[in-house]
């Protein structure tokens, strides 16, 4: 599969997102500049994390705003794989592609470390490959990652299952003590209606071999490579793929 | 202030002395120059001969410490020292001080700290894949050591410092996207007036592919590039070159103002400029700007340049030449380009969103010409600010000791249990989790090891080789003896990179002291350089670069000396696998044998009891410092270092942490507790110790003492012997403590029981001290 990740000014994990799809998963790994107006022919793509344009006014607002964002609307839309991780997700969330916001932690300060994830569902492009409740030890890092939805939605993401990943305890218990940034509901990461559109805070690229601490990143790249590819018919409704 | 009233004013000896010059000083200006300086020119002169820039006042010493070894590619001079890892690849790093911004304006100190040391590592073409950070703070409640008469308002100002400072370092390096390894929080009083923020930075590039800053090739063009120039910074330099008086509060807009998104930018910008072989040379403008990164590249170089004013990108109107070329702004560079190939780089800076500007060009004359509105507002012969700056053999003393040898009467009167829990609570042993969690540790993904081991590790991708890393300095060794106390920072951090497996190959150094015109200062000064040439040269660790900053004094009160240092060694991978891996300081299982591998010297009860004066249990429990710091030889310490890395490499070890702040007891707490736990309620499992030691005297010495050249290991039982064979030759005692075991902290003396803990009682004391004493209300007893 060819994976395309998305580069803004300001992505800093964009390098990890593309080793770990190349490297470690042994994909075709494209990095796609913020400006382009054509997603180079990649079959899934990955929204990095890093500080794009600073995360200044506020995170993802204005990287929404990005050439490329209009490609990968109707490329998401259209059922193809999105994933967002960190900023990633702040960016998914700001242009409408998943509900929801993230805040700023309820800690109020950046925080870096391992925590734990149970999948919710394995019926996503980023869960396919996990099993059903499995607990998940991967790191975040983020000083805005505290999701929040207004009550309606947050009734019709659990109604759908599209709560994809929540925080948990070591033991895959939802707990106070296991929620690291005050997200409502231990929400970790979330997906569309189409199921193709996955957002979430922590970092799976950063956890991919065991010298780096963790591999239980790796179930969630590796979905990715189980997504339906769509006809190359549909993938062609993104203008100039260079195919 | 200065430069508000630069337009139309004479020189009188007052504006001489504003400038932070002596009439000495001028009338060498005055004869350098062949007459009289105007107004920008003295304000170039003055910046560039500050103690900040020049090192005036210790150039003479630190010509004696030892820049050369079979590592080294580049030593000092450059904007960071260049050492050969192997493979084709080549790593850049150096530390430095942001210790007065920091200060004045926390936050800002901090960012613009490591923005800086960043640059100088991405400016040599190496791309930063690692940062730590050593700190010192003043305390922040009046139960820690030395605080009891701390008045309240300056806990509180302690507590806005260490957040802010902790918060800026988190900001920039979290968002410029390098991964912060840890380093070094330490409290005690002397730094309540005077933080200190030492920030280091390390890069790789392929050896092919360095850069250096010379301004080579008469007619190439001069190109500016990143931020615009503005009023900031202005005389930053300067005013990092004096003490502090209650005035300092004005110097606020002296402090510069980081911005890391636009550094991320600048950075991949110029590495991407860089691949276009357009690029002759390039250098960041650091403290003094625009004037040191072109007097400098063309002092290197030998030649000169001339620079329009006009054409640097402005961010305020109607600045003045002098305020242009004292601006400190961050995140610019200057390069150099081969003449007709500006376009190549310029179209990269334009991807990049940066303004990219040829403002000059590289001359023969060696002269900095710099012209505004048409005229010539200064022009220097560019070694007159580099080479020719002023040298001084600053008179040195050796200080009256104030300080007792021995132990205050009742100094053992507390139980070993009590003196444990109540260090495992003070800031400067607790666990430093609240402030590295602030820090991006991971991204990259080339953490091996992260902060909370002895040393950082990060893999170089595609290699077999890592690179480990470890910042050490101890302020109140110094204080006893600056000698001693720089011998055991370099010793101490060599031994925590040989921890990891790596062979320590080179350092870099900070060295934070007081007013270098009291003689006392500058014998501490003087000493320390000593004790670092002796340390280097015995470790092989040469010094590549580093830097000085003194007047670390806020009415009249100076610091202790503070020289901090920077190992950093070369992990490789063993035959039979991809990566490295580097040893963990953490127990691994419980049934493993726990072992100290130990070269201390032997000591005189009488001198044990001496040596324990400058230990954290003698500051925070005794609440004094006496005697001498802790005794090191150094061909005993580099065997010990090589009995561990030997064993590591020979696959017998299964963790290994070194004896250090808190001694033995605090090595066995840290390799059960040391690596970041999950707080979400999980059972950690942790794994704990039940240990006999031996020891004469009071327990509290064996527990406490801090002598050097030791080494917590653990193995399997069947490797032991393995490990007796390797260290008997180098004259490593070899002493079985014990056995690991699970969730307790047991250790007896001559068999007799002196710790019993469950190790989650002392985890939950441990890990909050830090977080809880930076919530509390800052009130005095």
């Amino acid at each position: 599969m060819k994976i395309g990740v998305v580069v803004f000014p300001g992505s800093n994990c964009d390098h990890d997102a593309l080793y770990a799809a190349e490297k470690v998963l042994g994909q075709e790994a494209v990095a796609i500049w913020h400006d382009s107006t054509d997603l180079r022919g990649a079959e899934a793509i990955i929204l990095p994390g890093g500080f794009s344009y600073g995360d200044y006014l506020r995170t993802g607002a204005i990287a929404r705003f990005s050439p490329v964002m209009t490609a990968l609307q109707r490329f998401a839309r259209d059922g193809n794989p999105v994933l967002g991780i960190c900023n990633g997700f702040q960016i998914l969330c700001e242009s409408g592609l998943l509900p929801g916001a993230l805040l700023r932690n309820a800690g109020l300060r950046f925080a870096c470390r391992q925590v734990h994830l149970r999948v919710e569902t394995t019926d996503t492009i980023a869960t396919n490959a996990c099993q059903p409740g499995q607990v998940l030890r991967i790191p975040i890092a983020h000083g805005e990652g505290n999701y929040f939805a207004d009550a309606g939605t947050l009734e019709r993401l659990r109604r759908e299952q599209r709560v994809v990943f929540r925080y948990c305890d070591e033991a895959g218990e939802i707990t106070p003590a296991s929620n690291p940034n005050g997200s409502v509901d231990n929400i970790a990461g979330i997906c569309n209606e189409g199921r193709n559109v996955v957002g979430l805070m922590p970092h799976p690229e950063r956890a991919v071999e065991a010298g780096l601490g963790s591999a239980d990143g790796l179930p969630v790249l590796r979905s990715l490579l189980n997504a339906p590819v769509l006809s190359a018919a549909t993938r062609l409704h993104t203008p100039a793929q260079g195919v | 202030m200065i430069f508000e009233k630069t337009r139309d004013m004479n020189i009188t000896p007052e504006v001489i002395r504003d400038h932070g010059l002596t009439p000495d000083e001028f009338q060498k200006i005055r004869k350098l120059l062949g007459r009289d300086p105007s107004l920008t020119e003295l304000g170039i002169f003055s910046v560039m001969w500050s103690e900040h820039c020049s090192y005036k006042s210790s150039r003479v010493l630190l010509k004696n410490l030892p820049t050369e070894g079979p590592y080294v590619l580049q030593g000092p001079g450059e904007n960071a020292g260049i050492i050969d890892v192997g493979e084709g690849w080549a790593c850049a790093f150096k530390i430095e001080s942001h210790n007065h911004p920091s200060y004045v304006e926390p936050f800002q100190g901090a960012t613009t700290g490591v923005g800086g040391i960043l640059r100088d590592v991405f400016t040599m073409g190496a791309r930063p894949i690692a940062i730590m950070d050593s700190l010192r703070f003043g305390p922040l409640s009046p139960f820690e050591a030395g605080a009891r008469n701390t008045p309240p308002e300056t806990l509180a100002r302690n507590h806005s410092i260490v957040s802010g400072v902790v918060a800026g370092v988190a900001h920039y390096g979290n968002c410029f996207g390098v991964p912060n390894l840890g380093g070094e929080t330490v409290f005690d009083p002397c730094y309540s007036g005077n933080p200190l923020v030492n920030a280091f930075a390390l890069g790789v590039a392929r050896q092919d592919q360095l850069f250096f800053g010379r301004a080579s090739g008469i007619g190439n063009p001069v190109i500016y590039v990143g931020a615009k120039t503005g009023r900031d910074g202005i005389h930053g330099a300067t005013m990092a070159s004096e003490e502090f008086s209650e005035a300092s509060e004005a110097k606020r807009p002296n402090v510069q103002v980081g911005d890391p998104f636009l550094e991320k930018l600048l950075l991949e910008a110029c590495l991407e400029a860089m691949q276009t072989g357009a690029i002759v040379g390039i250098q960041d403008m650091g403290a003094a700007g625009l004037t040191s990164s072109s007097c400098e590249m063309g002092g290197r170089a030998g030649t000169g340049i001339e620079m329009d004013l006009d054409r640097v990108p402005q961010r305020e109107s109607g600045m003045t030449a002098y305020e242009m070329m004292l601006s400190e702004s961050q995140e610019r560079m200057l390069l150099v380009a081969e003449k007709g190939r500006e376009d190549e780089v310029f179209a990269v800076f334009r991807k990049w969103g940066l303004d990219a500007v040829t403002v000059g060009v590289v001359t023969s004359d060696g002269l900095l010409r710099i012209k505004h509105h048409g005229e010539v507002v200064a022009e220097i012969p560019n070694t007159a600010l580099t080479d020719e700056a002023p040298r001084y053999h600053r008179p040195q003393r050796e200080p009256a000791r104030t300080l007792a040898m021995n132990p205050p009467p009742g100094w053992d009167s507390i139980s070993p249990e009590k003196a444990f829990l109540r260090m495992a609570a003070s800031p400067n042993l607790a666990s430093k989790h609240w402030v590295y969690e602030q820090y991006d540790t991971m991204v990259r993904s080339n953490t091996l090891e992260g902060p909370g081991a002895d040393a950082g590790v990060v893999r170089i991708k595609g290699t077999k080789r890592a690179l480990a890393m470890a910042l050490d300095g101890n302020g109140r060794y110094c204080r006893l003896s600056p000698k001693e106390g720089a011998r055991l920072a370099i010793a101490e951090a060599a031994r925590n990179v040989a921890c990891t497996g790596a062979l320590p190959v080179a350092a870099t150094n900070c060295l934070n002291f007081g007013n270098p015109e009291k003689p006392e200062v500058m014998w501490q000064l003087a000493q320390a350089i000593d004790g670092l040439r002796e340390a280097c040269a015995a470790l092989e660790t040469p010094i590549t670069g580093g830097n000085v900053s003194l007047y670390n004094e806020t009415l009249g009160q100076g610091i202790d000396p503070t020289p901090i240092v920077g190992v950093v060694g070369i992990l490789t991978a063993a035959e039979d696998e991809e990566e490295p891996r580097p040893m963990s300081a953490n127990f691994r299982s419980v049934g493993h044998r726990v072992v100290l591998l130990s070269a201390a010297s032997e000591l005189s009860p009488e001198e044990a009891l001496q040596r324990l004066g400058a230990t954290e249990f003698a500051a925070t429990i005794v609440g004094e410092t006496w005697g001498l710091p802790p005794a090191l030889d150094l061909e005993r310490e580099r065997s010990l270092q090589t009995c561990v890395r030997n064993a590591i490499a020979a696959g017998v070890l299964e963790s290994a942490h070194d004896v250090s702040d808190g001694g033995l007891a605090f090595c066995l707490l840290e390799s059960a507790l040391g690596r970041p736990v999950e707080r979400d309620g999980s059972s950690a499992g942790s794994i704990g110790a039940r240990v006999n030691l031996r020891g004469d005297g009071s327990p509290l010495l064996t527990l406490f003492d801090e002598s050097a050249s030791r080494v917590v290991v653990s193995c399997t039982p069947e490797k032991l012997s393995q490990l007796q064979a390797l260290a008997r030759p180098l004259g490593v005692q070899v002493m079985d403590l014990g056995e690991t075991c699970s969730d307790r902290l047991e250790v007896s003396i001559n068999q007799k029981p002196v710790l019993a803990l469950a190790l989650t009682e002392v985890q939950q004391v441990w890990q909050n001290a830090l977080q809880e004493a930076l919530q509390a209300e800052a009130v005095a007893v």
